[in-house]
């Protein structure tokens, strides 16, 4: 469960916070390409470690590494299981550019406020309704982990014990937390609907907005600093063939 | 059989409950008052050992909450939550009403015996075969209630239900609370309806941010203006209509209207 | 000049089989602080959804009859449109705020609307201001207490200018003093702006004072419609207590004394009315 903090929108008024999603969005899809061009480990390594810097100015490292010490069951499983079919050097670094992977969006998430999100999606041409489904849902997420807590405390209260019996009833054990817990969802659904509708929801088709996302001069300075970085780190790779040397190089080390 | 003593609780860093204790002997009707985030239903949720004291200790009927089970404790305190949503699920109203005491592991033959009584007490005999999901709100409260009282715990705490009720429904319940009484039940309330307090409740807890304030007479603590104010309440309609003629010779501390009537009636006949 | 006007209004839920609203007709003028009540299930919170067009075009069913809303008229006027001028706050706190922040909630139903950013701007700071939360702006609404939630709700409903602001029992969540303090609010809002207030609730114990009319109803039809003191007559408490309804405790006292011989010059509505009618009896 912690390791879904690493996704999770912490408010903060950092200048990563600050800058606009799309620039940020640009950094995970940036990682994101790197992390599959790039097989060795070392350079995996160093992407990974450019990216400490920048939670750290986030303030939101330490949640960071909180969420990696939760998901840490799931990268010991992958690591081992690499590690067995693939032997050990691709096993770390098929690990690491899960870590680098994780990075990636996590600062993106970490920092962005879901409604800029939104924006950010209705800005490169993503329907409204769909933009505002994701930010509805985040929104929620809160009250409905409450709401759960509450249905687990009322069915709990009349005996239900959800650590006691066999894997099927378990299951079955579920099921008294499942329905109200998805009844209640389908009724708020209804009564947000409703709230909607009253507040004139669909009434123009061309909607305004109180918030616009535009580029101010620190976003143009981070556009370019990550964009001559993904350059230079594609010329490394494919003009200079960085990775063969450092091949040659650990070779030669033995 | 519910002493609570130096509770503190936590929900991550912060305090909500600051070293509450009390006492709840049985057969009593306590009503248990104070604005939203005072710490009422933290401090019920540690009746059943939903919650664990994080310093000080709950004993219910002697036993500490912190080494029993919520299954174990639930089976002597039953806990109707506020919103009956939030439990429903079975596909009969039988079916529901069954669930807390199939759990409980009562035989067959008990089971069906308990909630025909059940719900013939609160009129739902005639619903039992319908899904509890298709009925009014009233009724599916008194489904849960229903829920409830068919193990037959010795203390029923009820969570703030009152909201959303109409008059007459709010009278339903003082009458159930009225016979549970009468069947040596303890009966423990959370609400901040002053008015039913007043009229149905001889002893009152008043919590504020966390914690015990008051604990006594209704008639004392209701009256209160000072007090009422600390806890973020409001006097009852007819404690305020006291408290402006006092100047007359009208007692301060009056909870029913029928109290005020006499008294004035008492000052006009002089 | 009648600004809502429900003539022979009939309404069913769809596959329900009996009617929720049978046959019921009113008048409220503009300024008017109307407050409806009834046991649950008299149809009260079915009336209110037909003031803003949810009924019927949300929930469809069987609509009989017309509502009209500043000169609208509600079954053939989408909700878009009336929206504009009628405004709702719902039972829920929680469910009527779906935004991340309370300022851009605020601008939600302006940005439905299309208005331009400048004006958007503008409406959300007056009315954060007007209600006293500006403070309150950048706050998530999980976060927020159930009466600041709803205060939200109100200045969301509020931003967007309506003539007419039709509540469903907006405190039934909130604790007395919350309660207070939303009531008090929109009390005074209600003057500064000039708004017609149509409430739903069951404690009228805050609102007899201020409200002028007082509408009950029962199994979906109006039982009694007029000032609260015509409608907690001698002749009337009987019905009004046999329906279910709650009398506010200084109306009650008002009756006890009247039938032990002790004659106010009216029906207090309030604690302070009862003293000043009270004074003059004792000055006597």
């Amino acid at each position: 469960m912690m390791t879904l903090k690493a996704f999770e929108f912490k408010r903060g008024d950092t200048i990563i916070h600050r800058l606009d999603p799309r620039v940020k969005f640009l950094l995970s899809i940036s990682y994101l390409v790197l992390s599959f061009i790039y097989n060795n480990f070392v350079i995996l390594l160093i992407l990974f470690l450019t990216s400490i810097p920048l939670f750290y100015l986030a303030k939101s490292l330490i949640d960071y590494l909180r969420s990696l010490r939760g998901a840490l069951l799931f990268i010991i499983l992958v690591f081992a299981l690499n590690y067995f079919v693939s032997g050990l050097y691709l096993a770390l670094t098929i690990t690491l550019r899960l870590i680098l992977l994780m990075s990636s969006f996590s600062i993106f998430f970490m920092t962005t406020y879901p409604e800029d999100f939104a924006l950010m999606l209705v800005n490169i041409g993503v329907p409204y309704d769909f933009a505002l489904t994701l930010t509805m849902s985040i929104r929620f997420v809160p009250t409905l982990a409450r709401e759960a807590q509450i249905i687990i405390d009322a069915q709990r209260s009349r005996g239900l014990e959800l650590e006691k019996g066999n894997f099927i009833v378990k299951l079955k054990n579920y099921i008294p937390i499942l329905v109200p817990l998805i009844v209640s969802a389908l009724r708020r659904s209804m009564s947000v609907a409703e709230a909607m509708e009253s507040r004139a929801f669909g009434a123009s088709p061309k909607r305004s907005s109180l918030i616009e996302l535009s580029f101010k001069r620190r976003d143009y300075i981070a556009l370019f600093i990550i964009v001559s970085f993904t350059v230079f780190m594609l010329l490394l790779k494919f003009y200079f063939h960085i990775e063969d040397y450092l091949n040659l190089y650990s070779l030669f080390m033995g | 059989m519910i002493e609570v003593h130096d509770l503190w609780f936590y929900y991550d860093d912060n305090p909500v409950l600051k070293g509450v204790s009390l006492e709840i002997n049985p057969g009593e009707i306590v009503a248990i008052m104070g604005e939203n985030g005072a710490g009422k239903t933290t401090l019920i949720k540690h009746f059943n050992g939903l919650l664990k004291p994080k310093r000080g200790y709950v004993k219910v009927f002697g036993v500490d909450t912190r080494y029993a089970t919520v299954a174990q404790l639930s089976r002597r305190v039953g806990l109707v939550f506020q919103n009956p949503d939030h439990q429903l699920f079975a596909e009969t109203v039988e079916e529901e009403v069954s669930f807390a005491l199939k759990n409980f592991g009562f035989p067959k033959e008990v089971i069906s015996e308990r909630v025909e009584k059940v719900l013939k007490l609160l009129d739902l005999y005639d619903l039992r075969d319908r899904s509890p999901f298709t009925l009014s709100g009233g009724e599916r409260r008194r489904v849960t209630i229903a829920s409830v009282l068919c193990y037959d715990p010795d203390i029923i705490v009820f969570d703030e239900p009152t909201v959303g009720q109409d008059y007459m429904q709010k009278e339903k319940l003082a009458q159930l609370i009225k016979l549970l009484h009468t069947q040596l039940k303890t009966v423990v309330v959370v609400t901040h309806d002053i008015e039913f307090v007043a009229e149905n409740f001889p002893r009152v807890i008043l919590l504020s941010s966390g914690r015990v304030i008051a604990d006594g007479s209704t008639r004392k603590i209701l009256t209160d203006e000072d007090l009422m104010k600390k806890a973020n309440l409001v006097l009852p309609q007819v404690t305020q209509i006291a408290y402006s003629l006092h100047e007359f010779g009208i007692p301060k501390d009056l909870l029913l209207v029928q109290e005020v009537r006499d008294s004035i009636l008492k000052v006009l006949c002089r | 000049m009648a600004i809502v006007e429900v003539k022979g209004l009939s309404y069913k839920y769809p596959g329900s089989l009996k009617y929720a609203i049978k046959d019921i007709s009113l008048s409220i003028d503009e300024g008017e602080f109307v407050v409806i009540t009834g046991p649950s299930g008299c149809g009260k919170t079915t009336l209110c959804r037909c003031f803003n067009g949810l009924i019927p075009h949300f929930y469809g069913g069987e609509f009989i009859g017309d509502v009209i809303v500043n000169g609208l008229s509600v079954k053939n006027t989408p909700t878009t449109i009336l929206s504009k001028y009628v405004g709702m706050v719902f039972q829920d706190p929680e469910s009527q705020l779906f935004s991340l922040n309370v300022e851009r909630e605020v601008a939600f139903g302006l940005e439905n609307l299309g208005l331009n950013r400048e004006e958007i701007r503008s409406r959300v700071n007056e009315v954060l201001e007007l209600m006293g939360i500006s403070h309150l702006r950048n706050r998530a609404p999980f976060e927020l207490s159930g009466g600041e939630q709803q205060k939200v709700a109100l200045a969301a409903c509020l931003a967007m200018r309506p003539k007419i602001l039709v509540l469903d029992e907006p405190t039934s969540h909130l604790d007395p003093a919350s309660a207070y303090s939303l009531l008090t609010l929109l009390s005074d809002l209600r003057r500064r702006l000039k708004l017609t207030v149509i409430i739903v609730e069951h404690r009228l114990e805050a609102l007899v004072a201020v409200c002028n009319r007082l509408i009950i109803m029962n199994e979906g039809k109006i039982i009694f419609n007029g000032d609260p003191r015509t409608v907690f007559s001698n002749e009337n408490i009987g019905s009004i207590k046999s329906i279910g309804v709650g009398i506010p405790k200084v109306v009650e006292l008002y009756h006890h004394l009247l039938n032990s011989g002790v004659v106010l010059r009216d029906i207090p509505l309030s604690p302070k009315m009862f003293k000043e009618y009270f004074l003059e009896v004792v000055k006597k």
